[in-house]
This record gives structure tokens, C-alpha cells and sequence, in this order.
């Protein structure tokens, strides 16, 4: 790992300018900091965290309509453990399970099938949020039910893409990024071709990463090579896991259930076809479609940066509530909930110790 | 199956042939007193503590609640430079809990505590309705004799000690985990729960300079050294090459997006030891079933203050913080 450091330091040499580049994904935020990588690298080198932590990204609006669903009568709502913190306008999850909602935390939404089949007298709704790597194996879930007959088995979709947020991040003109470490299990599903475009037509290097050191510094040493030799291209480093062409079966099962909406964004607002929803012919396993959930207009936590912070224009310590009326016992906003949320990340393990540099 | 019902708890005919039948032969109850009466047990300062057992499921790969329950409160008993002698149990069983169950459970209590030469003098049984109980929670309260001129306190934590572990991390979280969640290892991952008292006595007997000691349960290891880092006010700097992950571990973390340090054990314990006796002590410790895996995993330095630092593989340097709420496992 030596060797590569001592490459990025030759091509920071060359390159001779700082350089800024976004991890799109909540992982890599969190695997940079647990492998101390920041104190790797050469200060001119800027690291951004960017919008890709699923549960970051959940509405306060979808919050509160995933809370409206738990508090019906014989309904049991389940979800991923990561969402039950995260604050809707007053309330999260956790608050309600506490007050008597039958709100349940599962692993996989085949867990939640069977909790479905075990109990056919409950409408048993999975709460559907991740990106590609979560999207097919709920479509899998569905095709379960269907074949299985559970009739009383539902999603709540706010499923999301990864794409068309970085393409809005890019229009927006907003994002001043040298070059993105791209998430490596997104793209064991969907390949390296959805990413063409930023190369194509915004000129952005990308290096699709795998997560553990090695691979995040390998990835680094891409991007910086792409950048000094002024090429742009969607390069995957995480070759041993990704094809370009990705897992087709795994996309056309996604396909086959859903579609893409327009969807909304904490922080960042509704990203045109960014979302996933059901097909008409799966309406009746949308739980939407089966209860109306009025939720008034919600707005986001003032003062809240978590929008900032996610497109990268903030990092989360130039947030006035960081630290101080957000923390992770506390949070306000959605980037200080999630475990993979970069406020949580900068929260948890700090700056570097200047005295290790 | 025979199952537990209310009147097993109403203190009447079932309640006394359910003692007499299970609990007498487990435990060493003597008279049936309300209060079991110690002789003058030994010279030196006494240690009690209390701890309470609910985990789910209570059969789990290594182990049960009922050799949980012992081992926990020994153990904290054992890590604060403590003998322990005796123990109490008490139960909250749930109504319709099978008694083949219970009988295994308390066949675990009676075993441990015989191996390790601590009795259970006192108990009580109290059955809860169906559905008011996740089948059984114990708490025990142990008592324990610390022998005069021991002495083990993090304010004894000078810069320059060095910790050891006694073992690999995260396996009771992860076995739990898994179990919870129809995840299997193979080869089988085990609960590493298991007694330390006589691990602790034999350290004791090597070294008159170990400074304090503990055993990181829930928490995990990071929390424990923070604890103690904030109790000291030195800094502990810790090197993740040193500190030992069974590779189903690593891959469950990897997985579930966890991380080691964090997650919980009930069979190892961290010492800060002055470092002329590490070397001896870390020895002596590997050659005990307990500590097999025994290793110096870092060192305390004077600043800054009141922090862990981990040194990673990576040849990084990270901040180790206290666990804020539960560590939840990730989406993607």
C-alpha cells in the first residue's frame, strides 16, 4: 500500500494543482475514515462525501408517510435497521414503535415475507429504501409473494437511483469535483454503462471502487492518473467483483417490477427519474395504493446543511448544528442518523490528529 | 411438553416441587431460607455486583442465558481484581417457557459454577404471563473477596503501560447476531462466552503491576478503552494489525456494514499491565485455554488526552469513540 501512496504523491507532483474528488457513496465515506486513508493522502487532495447514503436521502416527507402506515391498525411495518432513526417532522420510527406501533427491524425483505405468511390476519408492508444493490432483491420479494400467494404482503417504495443524482449533482453546476470514486456494489448490479454519460458528456474521470483500503487507494491513484493525463473516462478498479455489462438477470428482475418516478431528495429536492415505483400490474402490493397517506407539507429542519453536505458543497463541521444541536444521539438532519451518513462519519471519528501527519 | 404455568410462580405446592425438582439439585441452596447466610467468608475488601440476562434467542451457538448469567457476573466480579465465591439467581420466566428448557439452562448454571468453584446460594422464581416475557431473563448478583494489596482502578494507568487482549473480538455479537437471522458460518462460529476467573488469578499471581482490567461486553472493545482513556485522561493507541477477528467475523461486519471493535464478548478481557511485566504476563496468559489468542494490542501514551487512536492497516490513524445508540445494521 506504500507504493501507492507514494504514486499519488507523484502524480499530485505532476498534476500540480489541488484536486477534488467526491465518494458518491456512504460506505466509502465511512471505510475512508476507518482505514485513516485522510492522513494517507497529500493535502491538496480534497475528499467530498456526496449523496449516496440511502437513508441520508429519505424525504422527511416519506419518513412521515412510512410513520402514518405503522400507526394503522393490523398493519406490521418492517424495515432495515438503519431507518428507524432517522427524524421525520417530529417523530421517527423508533418514537412510534415505542408508543405501540408494531414496527419491526428485519434483515432482508424476504424476512418480512415470511413474517407475511406467518401472520395472514396483518398487512405486513416492507419498507423498500437502498439503491440498485436493495432494489432487486425486493423485486425478488415480490415475485416470492406472488408465487406463494401471500396476498397480504406490501411495499412502501422510496427505492432511488444512482445515476440521475449525479447527473442532477453535475447540471446543478453547484459541485466542483475533479473526478468521482463511484460505488463498487451498485455496479455489481447495474455495470459501468448508466455511468457513460460523465465522461461523455461532462468530461468527469470515474474509477467504479471496491471498499477496503487497498481498493479505495488504488481508486484514488486512477482518478489522479485520469486527471494528470487529462482523460475521462469510467474505469472500475473493482474488476475482481463488477462487469461493465454489470448482472443482467439482477437488472431485468428490477425492470420487470419497476419503474423509474421522479423522486424527492432530502436536502437536495425532486430529482426527475430518480426513483423506482411499482408497475400498474404490482399495485396491489403497493401499500400506497391501498391506504391513502395524507401527510402535510413537510419542510426540512432549518439550518439544517444536510443538503449541502450531501451535494458537496458543505463539509458536515461547516454546519452551525454540527456537533453542538446535531449529534448522533440527537440528530437533526438525515446525514448525522445514518451510520454511513457523512456528519455521522465526521462526528464519529473526528479530524485526523494533526500530530500524525 | 411440560411447560411453565402461572402457579409455578404463585408460591404454592407448584412453586415448591418446581424448586425441588429443578432448581435445588442446580444450585447449592441448603436450607430453604429466606436468606442464604454467609460465614465469615475472608480477610480483604468484598466486591459485589449485579447483572441482568435477557438475550435472544436463549439457546445460541456457544452457549445460553444460563451459562451467560454466570459467566457475566464472575467475570465482572473476576476483572475487578475479585475471587468470587458466591452467586444468587433470580428468574422471570414466561408462562408456557418449556421445562426441558429450563432444566437445560440451569444444568448449564449448575456446570459452569461447579468447574469454577462458585456457588449459587440464593434464588427466586417469578412466571409472568404469555406474552408479558421473551421466554426467560436471570439476573444474578455475585459477591466476591479482593484480596489485600490489589488494586485495580483506571487512575493507576500510567503512560507507557501496555493492554493486552485475551482473545479474538466480536464472536458473542456476531454468533447472536446471525443466529437472530438465520445466518450460518461454516465452520460454525461460537459465542466465545466462557468463566475468566481463574484467568484472572493466575494473572494476578504473575504480576503485582496490573493496572486495571475489564471485560468488553456490550460496547465492545472500543468502548471499553474509551472508558478508560476518559477515566485515566491519557490517550490509548491501539494497532489494528495486533487486534485478532475470526474471518466469519470480519466477513458478518463486512457484511452487515459493522464494525469489530463495537460488537459485544463475554469470554475476554483487556489489561493494562506496566510494560517490564507485558511480556511475562502476555506468556503466561497464552498458555491458558482462556487466552490462547492472547496479544499486546497497543500502549498508552500521554496525549492527547482522553482518546483512543487505532492505528489501521492501512498505516492510517483513526479516532476510536464510545458506540452512540445501536450499532444498525446498513442497506447496502
Amino acid at each position: 500500500m506504500g507504493d501507492k501512496v507514494k504514486t499519488i504523491n507523484d502524480l499530485m507532483r505532476s498534476i500540480n494543482r489541488p484536486v477534488r474528488l467526491m465518494e458518491v457513496c456512504g460506505t466509502h465515506t465511512v471505510a475512508i475514515f476507518r482505514h485513516g486513508i485522510r492522513n494517507l493522502l497529500p493535502e491538496d487532495i480534497k475528499l467530498l462525501s456526496g449523496p449516496g447514503c440511502p437513508v441520508c436521502v429519505t424525504s422527511v416527507k416519506d419518513i412521515e408517510t412510512a410513520i402514518g402506515i405503522a400507526g394503522i391498525d393490523g398493519v406490521v411495518f418492517t424495515t432495515f435497521g438503519d431507518m428507524m432513526r432517522v427524524p421525520g417532522d417530529k417523530k421517527s420510527l423508533f418514537n412510534v414503535k415505542a408508543e405501540g406501533c408494531d414496527v419491526r427491524v428485519v434483515y432482508s425483505p424476504l424476512d418480512a415475507l415470511q413474517i407475511a405468511e406467518q401472520d395472514k390476519r396483518k398487512k405486513v408492508v416492507f419498507f423498500a429504501t437502498g439503491f440498485e444493490t436493495t432494489s432487486p432483491s425486493v423485486a425478488g420479494t415480490i415475485m416470492e409473494a406472488e408465487k406463494r400467494d401471500v396476498d397480504n404482503f406490501f411495499i412502501y417504495s422510496v427505492h432511488k437511483t444512482v445515476p440521475p443524482a449525479i447527473k442532477a449533482l453535475l447540471d446543478s453546476g453547484e459541485v466542483r469535483v475533479d473526478g468521482f470514486i463511484l460505488p463498487g456494489h451498485v455496479s455489481t448490479i447495474i455495470g459501468s454503462k448508466p455511468y457513460d454519460f460523465m465522461a461523455s458528456k461532462y468530461g468527469k474521470p470515474s474509477v467504479i471502487t471496491g471498499f477496503d483500503a487497498d481498493d479505495i487507494l488504488s481508486g484514488i491513484m486512477m482518478l489522479l492518473e485520469q486527471i494528470a493525463s487529462g482523460k475521462a473516462e469510467v474505469e472500475i478498479q473493482y474488476s475482481r467483483v463488477v462487469k461493465k455489462e454489470g448482472n443482467p438477470r439482477a437488472v431485468d428482475i428490477m425492470n420487470e417490477y419497476f419503474e423509474p418516478e421522479d423522486a424527492e431528495w432530502r436536502g437536495i429536492g425532486t430529482i426527475p427519474g430518480s426513483g423506482l415505483k411499482l408497475k400498474d400490474k404490482f399495485n396491489h402490493r403497493d401499500i400506497k395504493d391501498i391506504f391513502r397517506i395524507n401527510v402535510p407539507e413537510c419542510s426540512e429542519p432549518k439550518a439544517c446543511s444536510c443538503g449541502d453536505v450531501l451535494k458537496g458543497v458543505k463539509i458536515p463541521t461547516d454546519c452551525i448544528l454540527f456537533g453542538k444541536a446535531c449529534t448522533p444521539e440527537k440528530p437533526v438532519g438525515a446525514c448525522m442518523v445514518s451510520s454511513e451518513g457523512s456528519c455521522a462519519a465526521y462526528y464519529k471519528y473526528g479530524p485526523a490528529p494533526d500530530i500524525f501527519k | 411438553m411440560d411447560l411453565i404455568q402461572m402457579s409455578h410462580g404463585s408460591g404454592g405446592r407448584m412453586m415448591h416441587q418446581l424448586i425441588k425438582d429443578y432448581f435445588a439439585p442446580a444450585f447449592d441452596l441448603r436450607a430453604f431460607n429466606d436468606s442464604a447466610v454467609i460465614e465469615n467468608i475472608s480477610e480483604g475488601k468484598i466486591a459485589v455486583t449485579t447483572d441482568s440476562y435477557v438475550v435472544s434467542p436463549y439457546f445460541f451457538p456457544g452457549g445460553d442465558i444460563g451459562l451467560l448469567s454466570v459467566c457475566g457476573t464472575v467475570n465482572d466480579l473476576s476483572v475487578s481484581g475479585a475471587k468470587p465465591f458466591y452467586l444468587t439467581a433470580g428468574f422471570i420466566i414466561e408462562e408456557g417457557f418449556p421445562l426441558d428448557h429450563l432444566k437445560k439452562i440451569l444444568g448449564s448454571m449448575k456446570a459452569v459454577s461447579e468447574e469454577i468453584g462458585v456457588k449459587i446460594i440464593a434464588g427466586d422464581t417469578k412466571v409472568v404471563d404469555r406474552g408479558k416475557g421473551d421466554g426467560i431473563f436471570i439476573n444474578t448478583a455475585g459477591l466476591g473477596v479482593i484480596q489485600k494489596g490489589i488494586n485495580i482502578s483506571p487512575s493507576n494507568v500510567r503512560p507507557g503501560d501496555r493492554i493486552i487482549l485475551s482473545g479474538t473480538i466480536g464472536n458473542h455479537g456476531i454468533s447472536i447476531m446471525a443466529q437472530r437471522n438465520g445466518i450460518s458460518f461454516e465452520p460454525a462460529l461460537l459465542s466465545d462466552v466462557r468463566p475468566l476467573n481463574r484467568l484472572v488469578e493466575l494473572m494476578i499471581k504473575t504480576t503485582k503491576n496490573i493496572h486495571v482490567m475489564r471485560d468488553p461486553t456490550r460496547g465492545g472493545v472500543a468502548t471499553t478503552l474509551k472508558e478508560i482513556a476518559n477515566d485515566s485522561g491519557y490517550c490509548i493507541m491501539i494497532d489494528e494489525e495486533t487486534i485478532g477477528v475470526n474471518p466469519a467475523v470480519k466477513g458478518a461486519c463486512d457484511l452487515l456494514g459493522l464494525d469489530p471493535l463495537y460488537i459485544a464478548n463475554e469470554g475476554i478481557l483487556a489489561a493494562f499491565v506496566s510494560a517490564e511485566d507485558a511480556d511475562k504476563l502476555l506468556d503466561v496468559m497464552k498458555s491458558t485455554k482462556e487466552a490462547g489468542d492472547a496479544a499486546i494490542i497497543g500502549e498508552v501514551v500521554e496525549t492527547p488526552a482522553q482518546t483512543v487512536l487505532l492505528k489501521t492497516n492501512a498505516g492510517g490513524i483513526r479516532i476510536v469513540d464510545m458506540l452512540s445508540g445501536d450499532q444498525l445494521p446498513r442497506i447496502c
